[in-house]
């Protein structure tokens, strides 16, 4: 036990403020206001992926390092669709997920946005369409904003879950 | 075994460790296999291919590894109606999805029992077979339903959880089938292939040039490995021979790939085990080095690094010193969290005896790479087969005889610290030559091998090229292969909240796997 608290002490609280690497994207306590005028609450994700390739996995399990700390800024990741605001697609949708990601979509409550993650959730990225591949997401559901990158920063991906719930993207 | 393989020809393919073929017809297929399973030669790959519109026939490959050697055995099937080949799953149960898979995509069918589909899931035609050479892969379809019946069990109080595709985390899908009394778990039947991406197929409109950026991305976790194994085999090909600058820089890259899974793998195992601080300072670690990454590499994940020739991005005399001072501040963090972890009754309780899989099941079932190493099988491609710059270094191979998801932590802590002796070796005096040097086209219609001991294990691409740069087939093949079936054995007698545990401590492909 002590040792685990040394250890916690030592490493000390890393966080970093929510980046803003695009000028729109809303600082940290705007976000929260805007988080409870639209929701009321804290902003519920749920992560779908619907055939890629795992890199993009790995940069959306950073967002919970100390150093992000998305669940401390008010957004968490929650076990089902049922339960979610917003849906984080990675990969181009395989044939083989093509089903299962629209059902996902389907079981999700209104009002429901979808952040397309990665070249692949673009567009395909390297594996395109194909009979095997759907290409991007939005060729299989509505898709509110796309994060570009292979794999995107989690920068790149707070950012763009920020700017997809943000009013005045809503009503567009 | 050699006595009775030395008749046959095998002569050697470009490759980054030596390399063998083996042509064989129908009866000397089975019989190497048979011959290769008594010898205790472990089994690496299985795939298959079109040649109709140049020699009138399909070809069937497996891979095995053999002391100092990679044998590949080549049986060519003249029967282009209905080709078929003798299965050889019964020496090698590994190999029997891979015959499934071969049998999806190019109509080539074997004598085995198990002919259900693997990767087609109904998202393609049943008559349509993608990687035959007619087939244009391009093309869409509508997914048809195709029922998978999933071996039932029957009895008192036993019934079915069924699992997935998608899961309730950031993780890939898969399908998970348990069949349950009370608490136990009497059965797993695991069922992939919900991401196959058409990677073989696509491999064939891809150039020699370019392969690399779809191979990283055949596992992203592993792209480091992957893209390696690519140039290793276009390379041996071409007889280019790297600068000694690009070697030692793939190397440190290939550690650093290593490192960040063990990293991130051990804050998951510590989590699932009800440990959320493991997780935050492991995170936190594996972050350090993604950053640093970006400094050294020029990424955080490197998945356009590795190119023909050598790398893409030099490394600075800064990011050499960022690292030296990123190891030493990660090696003692490392061994207090370990000393942490040994001490944690409630984590130890989680793990002893958790998912065993005993060695002789292991051996028998063809285990491979890290969870190999877990059941006391000493197989290390860095150490066995050992390919630039690794020949020179002596890795230090490690074994735990465990068997359990305790024994699977101690292997990525004991890894841990051998990649970062590794790495430091590479940075104390890299060599100050170019970084890339040009590749030329290779001769159409050869066979070249690149293998590479990934995080996970033994990573392999068997390129045959095409004409004018092109690339004819090439076949990416992940270790995650070897070990799903394994997790199946190694779940049995747990309960069934310990699976997500079990599974993590495999940490197996999702996508290396489908394709
Ligand atoms: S965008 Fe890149 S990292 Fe993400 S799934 Fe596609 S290939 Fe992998």
């Amino acid at each position: 036990m002590w040792n685990t608290l040394s250890h916690m002490l030592q490493t000390g609280l890393l966080t970093e403020p929510l980046p803003a690497p695009q000028q729109t994207a809303p600082a940290l306590k705007t976000l929260q206001k805007e988080l409870l005028q639209i929701l009321g609450r804290a902003l519920c994700i749920r992560h779908v992926d619907a055939g890629s390739c795992n890199g993009c996995e790995l940069e959306i399990q950073a967002l919970n390092n100390p150093y992000y700390n998305l669940e401390g800024a008010g957004i968490k990741f929650v076990a089902s669709p049922r339960h979610a605001d917003l849906l984080l697609v990675t990969g181009p949708v395989s044939v083989n997920m093509e089903e299962a990601l629209k059902r996902t979509y389907n079981a999700m409550p209104d009002p429901r946005f979808v952040v397309a993650v990665g070249d692949c959730g673009a567009c395909g990225g390297v594996f395109g369409t194909s009979y095997a591949s759907r290409g991007g997401v939005a060729n299989i559901i509505p898709v509110n904003y796309i994060v570009m990158g292979c794999p995107p920063s989690p920068a790149a991906i707070i950012s763009g879950i920020l700017r997809t719930i943000r009013p005045a993207d809503i009503g567009a | 075994m050699a006595t009775n393989f030395m008749e046959f020809q095998a002569p050697r393919l470009p490759a980054n460790i030596p390399t063998r073929r083996l042509r064989v017809d129908r009866v000397q297929w089975f019989q190497t296999a048979e011959s290769f399973r008594k010898s205790n030669a472990r089994f690496l790959t299985l795939w298959g291919a079109d040649d109709r519109d140049r020699d009138g026939g399909f070809r069937i490959y497996a891979a095995y590894l053999i002391p100092n050697t990679v044998m590949v055995v080549e049986h060519f099937i003249e029967d282009s109606a209905s080709p078929s080949y003798p299965g050889i799953a019964g020496f090698y149960p590994a190999a029997l999805r891979m015959q499934r898979a071969v049998a999806d995509l190019l109509g080539i069918s074997t004598d085995e029992a198990d002919t259900r589909g693997w990767l087609r899931h109904g998202g393609w035609p049943e008559s349509l077979f993608p990687l035959r050479r007619d087939v244009d892969g391009s093309q869409q379809y509508p997914v048809e339903s195709a029922p998978y019946p999933f071996v039932p069990v029957e009895g008192d109080g036993v019934h079915e959880i069924a699992v997935g595709p998608v899961h309730a985390g950031t993780i890939e899908p898969g399908h998970f089938r348990f069949t349950v009394v009370g608490e136990k778990v009497l059965r797993l039947e695991e069922r992939l292939g919900y991401t196959h991406k058409g990677v073989a197929k696509l491999f064939e409109n891809s150039s020699q040039q370019n392969g690399h950026r779809l191979a990283a991305r055949v596992s992203g976790d592993s792209a480091v490995a992957f893209s390696w194994a690519y140039c290793a085999a276009l390379e041996s090909l071409t007889q280019t021979v790297c600068p000694a600058r690009a070697i030692i820089l793939r190397a440190l890259a290939l550690e650093q790939e290593r490192l960040a899974n063990h990293l991130g793998d051990l804050g998951a195992l510590g989590n699932d085990a009800g440990f959320a601080f493991g997780l935050t300072q492991f995170s936190r670690l594996k972050e350090e080095l993604l950053r640093a990454n970006i400094v050294a590499f020029g990424a955080r994940y490197l998945m356009d690094y590795v190119v023909p020739g050598g790398v893409a991005f030099d490394m600075t005399p800064d990011a050499r010193r960022l690292l030296l001072d990123l190891y030493d501040a990660m090696e003692p963090s490392v061994s207090q969290m370990r000393s942490i972890y040994d001490e944690h009754a409630g984590l130890q309780d989680r793990f002893r005896e958790a998912g065993r899989l005993e060695q002789a099941t292991a051996e028998k079932l063809g285990a491979i790479g890290l969870v190999a190493r877990a059941s006391g099988i000493a197989c290390d491609l860095r150490v066995d087969h050992p390919w630039a710059p690794y020949d020179l270094l002596a890795p230090k191979l490690v074994v735990q005889t465990g068997g359990d998801v305790a024994a699977r932590v101690q292997v990525r802590f004991d890894e841990i610290l051998e990649s970062l002796r590794l790495c430091r070796l590479f940075l104390s005096e890299p060599p100050k030559d170019a970084i890339r040097t040009s590749v030329p086209v290779a001769t159409s219609g050869v066979l070249g091998v690149g293998l590479v001991e990934g995080w996970r294990g033994p990573v392999m691409i068997a390129l045959e090229t095409g004409p004018s740069g092109g690339i004819r087939r090439c076949h990416a093949h992940d270790p995650s292969w070897q070990n799903w079936p394994l997790i199946e054995y190694a779940i049995l007698g747990n309960i069934v909240p310990d699976f997500p545990l079990i599974n993590k401590s495999f940490n197996l492909s999702y996508s290396g796997q489908d394709g």
